[in-house]
């Protein structure tokens, strides 16, 4: 194609009639939600999300009538309880972190100028997982069964299944199901920020919006994992009796706190950054100038990211740990005022030094900037210890939880809203309604959580479903009261500006005059999401480079079309993002959905201790995935290069470390790692609890040297035949390849009964003590682990006989080649830890 | 023979400007944060759990901390240096090698000081608390 080809309409129109075709969406009452265009999936995701949201708002209100005033009766206490459970964990698991994603999965794509993420179907499994779980956990409370312990559901009372219900089940089943659709998207937004970014756009023209998207999808990876180990070890009591948490038989109710936290301190820094990242978006627009103190802000987000994970223990600062251990938690509780101030600061000197206009999504940032403000101030006072002491678990911490949940999740989002509607369809919202309920919001955000500090301060425990009218926090709690409901007012009054949207007219294209790629989108828009992937030399391409719009319309940038009738996109490098690849997507499916409803059936019927049917479903799900991967992935192009334009052409197959299936492979076994490093703190966590660990006595005595070293021996084997499968293949040397793979999966499967030949040999009863408990877990963590294992090595020898993987085309086998990486790793520490242990041989 | 030869002609400067950038190198003074983090807690838990106490000059503690500050110092040398290399007008925001190389040095360079405050912060309780209480 020559550079004026694109100066004949007919071609420009040719070429459009076949992106629609492509890109158009699948027809039918029930083939439309088998869709997987991002934009599609992402207002489904958005949508829940939000629905989720209003049902949490729903019963906070309750809590708040019940409170309104000393003794009531409205609710039941045990009814109370269900309330502010199912409240802070529907409003964590069910809206915060899943809105980010949602939002991403519309946004990022549109922000880096491609198509669609590079597993559109991966985002569809993950939504329909998160709508199963989450209607599983939030109609829970219709039947009386919402779990009771609170969101972080401390044991023993969770653990003992006579004294709490099935709540606790439904709890751990349902929210651990959400959180595999939670990685599944940390895995597409990670892949997505670092390998399908525009040509030209190296990291430091990224928009600022990746850059914490990458950033918090990675904290998603190291912080959900160590909660999926807890939620493992938590239903193994709960379900078998094994007793992690229970001190009479050696465990101990701290562990899961550590666990949950390890996980829920992350988790706060998740759900505000992204918020952050609007306003990275917002501020600039309407400053009408380039954001300033760009690697500042990087600086910011990953700062924030690191020490975010050195602050668990502040929310158990009342748990009798030594004090030194106290003062280290505090010490970077408080270093992490440093980098979340320096953004704070960035955005208020790029707002003085441009030209600013006032407009409704600003007014959220400003406003809610304010309320976050007052939240973090009250963080760096209950992160000094003592002050900390007298304050925990009042009505105290409640304030200032919500003031940084509102101030830095919930009223930017409603901002970014304002911003992005626009942009999702076509349509400005009403800035009248939006500042009155702006105005309505802030107003009673304030009315309802700033008497709380006073009331908490006056003694008011939290979760309590009453209080006694000598106590004097009477009025406090009534302006609480009212302020709630000033502020459902205004999540009306947006609701209702929403319901307003279809009867609006359309406003012009890029109605804010913002820089940013995304808005490029049109009104009237297209599912092919751009007309043409654009070369990038600025971080405000609309505002910096000449004519580029028209450019990207007129096709005159790469990928204009779609000759082949497949859905494409483009990868590039990571560092420089130089085009690598022509990515061909995954169409719309309903394998994703299907799978998501086997998935989810195993963790409902197990809730119900319906075992027999729960492993059908696993099965079920086992047989889905693989018939996704078998024909969906790893396909051999008819040709091996496409012309993408200006002379560049581009290969349609690469494997290793420059493909993104590879880098999804890599990080869902850093999430994967993540998790079996949390059982592992708990092995030696529990040798630092006991005089003698391991114990001796019957039941007892450890698994001895000699399994445990020949498994490991027999799985090392097994990862070194498919390292040199991978070789052999590449150097064409096919059939010992395959009878390298083989041999590689029967080691795998040998792996497995060595493993568990120890724990069960030497009679150990995982009911009895913690010290069986723990070695059976990582036991079966890891031969489960290796079965998985065999089944990739039985797959790829499929694929090479089928003719689906060859000596070039070898993706499959490298992408198992990592999994045997960390294999290989999971193998080397459970083993040496049970069988090399002082006292356990 | 001849590539050595050509090595030793270039400054210390040039050759750290030759050192390879990337999200990895972005991110190793936070780790060391992390790693140090880990290091000062584990250390006592594992003292007090085990010992019922730690020693009034804890060695490993004293060497662990200046090992990370001195990690955390190099790598915000090399950054500071990189972050200098002559090249396009300011304020290096195009698209090209060195304006890159700049924006990470700098972004490394920023994390380097943020770790090392917070690697003192996190050290500070250890000169001031001396027992398992």
């Amino acid at each position: 194609m020559s550079l004026h080809a694109q100066d004949d309409p007919a071609l420009r129109a040719a070429q459009e009639e076949r992106l629609r075709a492509v890109w158009a969406p699948p027809k039918g009452l029930f083939l439309r939600w088998t869709d997987t265009n991002n934009n599609q999936v992402g207002v489904w995701y958005t949508l829940t999300a939000f629905g989720f949201m209003l049902f949490a708002g729903v019963l906070a209100l309750i809590m708040r009538v019940q409170l309104a005033q000393p003794g009531n009766e409205l609710v039941t206490p045990s009814t109370f309880n269900q309330l502010f459970t199912l409240h802070g964990s529907m409003m964590m698991f069910l809206f915060a972190v899943p809105m980010f994603e949602a939002v991403s999965i519309i946004l990022l794509p549109q922000l880096l100028g491609a198509r669609d993420l590079p597993f559109p179907r991966l985002s569809a499994f993950g939504y329909w997982s998160f709508l199963i779980g989450g209607v599983f956990v939030s109609g829970s409370i219709f039947f009386d069964a919402a779990p009771d312990g609170g969101w972080f559901m401390y044991p023993p009372f969770t653990t003992r299944t006579d004294l709490s219900g099935l709540g606790a089940d439904v709890w751990m089943l349902g929210l651990s199901f959400i959180e595999v659709s939670s990685v599944a998207a940390a895995v597409e937004l990670i892949t997505g920020v670092l390998k399908c970014r525009p040509p030209g756009m190296r990291l430091n023209l990224m928009p600022l919006y990746a850059w914490y998207i990458l950033v918090v999808a990675v904290m998603i990876l190291f912080a959900f994992p160590p909660l999926i180990a807890g939620d493992v070890l938590f239903e193994l009591e709960r379900l078998l009796g094994w007793p992690f948490f229970d001190a009479a038989k050696g465990g101990d109710p701290i562990l899961w706190q550590h666990l949950f936290w390890i996980f829920g301190h992350p988790e706060v820094y998740i759900v505000f950054l992204p918020s952050i990242a609007l306003f990275a978006m917002i501020v600039p627009t309407f400053a009408r100038r380039h954001l300033l103190g760009y690697p500042w802000i990087v600086l910011a987000a990953v700062g924030t990211a690191f020490l975010s994970f050195g602050l668990w223990v502040h929310h158990m600062f009342t748990t009798g740990l030594p004090k030194i251990s106290l003062a280290f938690f505090s010490a970077a509780s408080e270093a992490v005022a440093i980098p979340t101030g320096i953004q704070i600061f960035a955005f208020i000197a790029t707002l003085w030094a441009g030209r600013v206009t006032w407009s409704t999504p600003l007014l959220y940032v400003t406003g809610s900037i304010a309320i976050f403000v007052i939240g973090g101030l009250t963080g760096v006072m209950v992160a000094i210890a003592p002050f900390d002491w007298q304050a925990h678990d009042t009505y105290f911490i409640v304030a200032h939880l919500h003031y940084v949940l509102i101030g830095g999740t919930l009223i930017p989002l409603f901002g970014g809203l304002y911003y992005y509607w626009p942009l999702i369809t076509g349509k400005k919202l009403s800035d009248r309604i939006g500042r009155t309920a702006f105005w309505l919001l802030f107003g009673g955000a304030n009315l309802t959580f700033f008497p709380m500090h006073f009331s908490g301060l006056m003694g008011m425990p939290r979760r309590v479903f009453t209080y006694p009218e000598e106590l004097g926090i009477g009025g406090l709690n009534l302006a609480s009261t009212i302020g709630s409901w000033v502020f459902a007012a205004g999540v009306l009054l947006v609701c209702v500006d929403l319901a307003l949207s279809p009867r609006r007219g359309k406003a012009k294209r890029n109605p804010w005059d913002a820089g940013t790629l995304e808005w490029l989108s049109h009104p009237d828009d297209e599912d092919w999401g751009i007309r043409s992937i654009p070369l990038i030399e600025s971080r405000y391409p609309i505002w910096d480079q000449k004519d580029f719009v028209a450019k990207v319309d007129e096709g005159r940038f790469f990928l204009p079309d779609a000759e082949e009738g497949r859905r494409e996109t483009i990868v590039t490098s990571v560092l420089d993002a130089r085009p690598v690849q022509v990515l061909r997507l995954g169409t719309p499916s309903v394998v994703p959905m299907l799978t998501a409803i086997a998935l989810g059936s195993v963790f409902i019927l197990t809730t119900y201790h319906l075992y027999w049917p729960a492993l059908v479903g696993a099965l079920a799900t086992l047989a889905l995935v693989l018939y996704w991967l078998w024909t969906g992935t790893a396909e051999i192009p008819e040709k091996d290069c496409k012309p993408i334009g200006h002379g560049i052409a581009l290969p349609l197959y690469i494997s290793g470390t420059s493909a993104s299936g590879w880098w999804a492979m890599f990080i869902t076994m850093m999430a994967d790692a993540t998790a079996f490093s949390g059982l592992v703190f708990g092995y030696y966590f529990f040798w630092t609890r006991h005089e003698n660990f391991p114990p001796s006595g019957p039941g007892l005595d450890g698994p001895g040297s000699f399994w445990p070293m020949l498994a490991m021996a027999v799985m090392l084997a097994s990862w070194a035949l498919t390292v040199a499968a991978r070789e052999l293949n590449r150097r064409e040397a096919v059939g010992t390849a395959r009878a390298a793979l083989g041999t590689a999966a029967l080691l795998s499967l040998g792996a497995i009964g060595a493993g568990l030949a120890g724990p069960w040999l030497s009679g150990l009863e995982p009911e009895l003590h913690v010290y069986p408990a723990i070695v059976w877990t990582l036991a079966i963590w890891t031969s489960a682990h290796c079965g998985v294992g065999a089944i990739m090595q039985l797959y790829t020898l499929a694929r090479s006989l089928a003719g689906r993987m060859t000596p070039r085309h070898d993706a499959d086998l490298r992408n198992i080649t990592v999994y045997q990486h960390f294999m290989a790793l999971t193998a080397v520490v459970t083993y040496a830890t049970i069988g090399l242990f002082p006292g356990a041989a | 023979m001849k590539r050595d030869a050509s090595r030793g002609r270039q400054s210390l400067g040039e050759r750290i400007r030759g050192l390879r950038v990337t999200l990895w190198t972005l991110i190793v003074p936070p780790t060391v944060w992390a790693v140090h983090f880990l290091f000062c807690y584990l250390w006592v838990a594992v003292s007090c759990a085990k010992l019922g106490a730690f020693p009034r000059f804890p060695v490993a503690f004293v060497v662990g901390t200046l090992a990370a500050l001195a990690i955390i110092l190099a790598s915000g040398w090399i950054a500071w240096v990189q972050s200098r290399t002559p090249g396009d007008d300011p304020p290096h925001d195009e698209g090209t090698d060195i304006d890159r190389l700049r924006f990470l040095a700098t972004a490394t360079l920023l994390l380097a000081g943020l770790s090392f405050v917070a690697v003192l912060f996190t050290a500070a309780p250890a000169l001031l608390l001396t027992d398992c209480r």
